[in-house]
């Protein structure tokens, strides 16, 4: 008869990428570039907040974008399109967010060098990417209007692990039943450092504080 | 849907450890799941069918999943809760100064050989 043996383990499955993470984020100092990684629910307008936000920054700092979707390459050509930034896709192979392997892969097929700011826009997706760690610098994340302000309680980890929140299509706030207020509450109840900023990436409105936020981490970063 | 990947980095857990104490195969894995951790367990057992019988090393391997209770301390005045429950608000003050003591693990407890 075979003999039975128990092995202990004990260790948090998100334990090694914690430490790749980390990792990148002690390369991505040393060589001078801010890896912001932008989450959100699929359909937040994740893409046309960034075409607004590289179109004011892009003469500011030297900026590349790195889009994550499970499959396709539209948001990449987008970007490219709209900003003349450049912008690689990532295919995550059919699951629901980056890991620090997968991010630091994707950054292999950046010019470091020529970079001073990195912008991972993740799956579309308000739970799994909270949970690994991809290396960024900041995680920020969008959400949009017509989700609803209870969010911040419904999906608590995502806006405990953001830095900072973009409010986004505040010009349909009349059309819901959205009580800004009341949404930072929930946030700042999971989040009490959590920046909130106010946008509409269809009209641009808030779009120069988001860029003026970005600036003054990336410096930050840099001058640290 | 996450539960997928967890799972290929409790493959590759496992699969090391085996490695390093020389197993050939194992028979079950034991997973340590916080009640609030957001990992469901029937999904991650399902994945987990999928992704083990790729392996020869755990082929028919089972996993077992224990739950592990999600408890709250209330920082105003120090009593535990039931997360699960009561949220984020203590049932004994109101105060939403709270924090969770457990219930947010996603760990391998251990494997049998």
């Amino acid at each position: 008869m075979d003999e039975i043996k128990v092995i202990e383990i004990k260790k948090s499955v998100f334990e090694d990428n914690d430490r790749d993470a980390d990792a990148l984020r002690k390369e991505l100092k040393k060589k001078g570039v801010f890896l912001l990684n932008l989450m959100s629910a699929p359909g937040s307008g994740k893409t046309t907040t960034l075409i607004q936000t590289l179109n004011r920054i892009k003469d500011k700092v030297r900026v590349a974008v790195m889009e994550a979707d499970i499959d396709s390459d539209v948001d990449a050509v987008k970007i490219v399109e709209a900003t003349g930034v450049p912008s690689i896709q990532l295919h995550t192979g059919g699951m629901c967010h980056l890991d620090a392997e997968m991010t630091r892969q994707g950054l292999d097929n950046v010019a470091l060098k020529e970079v001073d700011l990195v912008v991972l826009e993740n799956v579309g997706n308000l739970v799994c990417p909270a949970e690994f760690d991809t290396g960024a610098v900041r995680n920020a994340m969008i959400l949009s209007v017509p989700e609803g302000d209870d969010k911040p309680l419904k999906y608590p980890l995502m806006f405990t692990v953001c830095d900072l929140v973009l409010i986004n299509k505040t010009d349909v706030m009349p059309y819901f039943d959205f009580d800004l207020e009341r949404c930072k509450s929930y946030i700042h109840q999971r989040n009490p450092k959590a920046q909130v900023i106010p946008i509409c990436a269809k009209t641009g409105e808030g779009v120069d504080a988001f860029v003026q936020w970005l600036l003054d981490e990336v410096n930050a970063w840099k001058a640290k | 849907m996450h539960e997928l990947g967890i799972v290929f980095y409790i493959v590759k857990d496992v699969k090391q450890v085996a490695e390093e104490n020389h197993v050939e195969h194992v028979s079950s894995v034991v997973m340590d799941i916080g009640e609030v951790s957001t990992v469901v367990p029937h999904l991650l057992t399902d994945c987990w069918r999928w992704a083990a019988d790729k392996e020869d090393l755990l082929r028919g391997c089972e996993m077992k999943v224990n739950t592990i209770p999600a408890v709250t301390l209330c920082g105003d005045c120090n009593k535990e809760y039931e997360t699960v429950k009561f949220g984020k608000t203590c049932p004994y003050c109101n105060s939403k100064n709270t924090w969770l003591l457990r219930g947010n693990e996603v760990e391998i407890n251990s494997i049998i050989v």
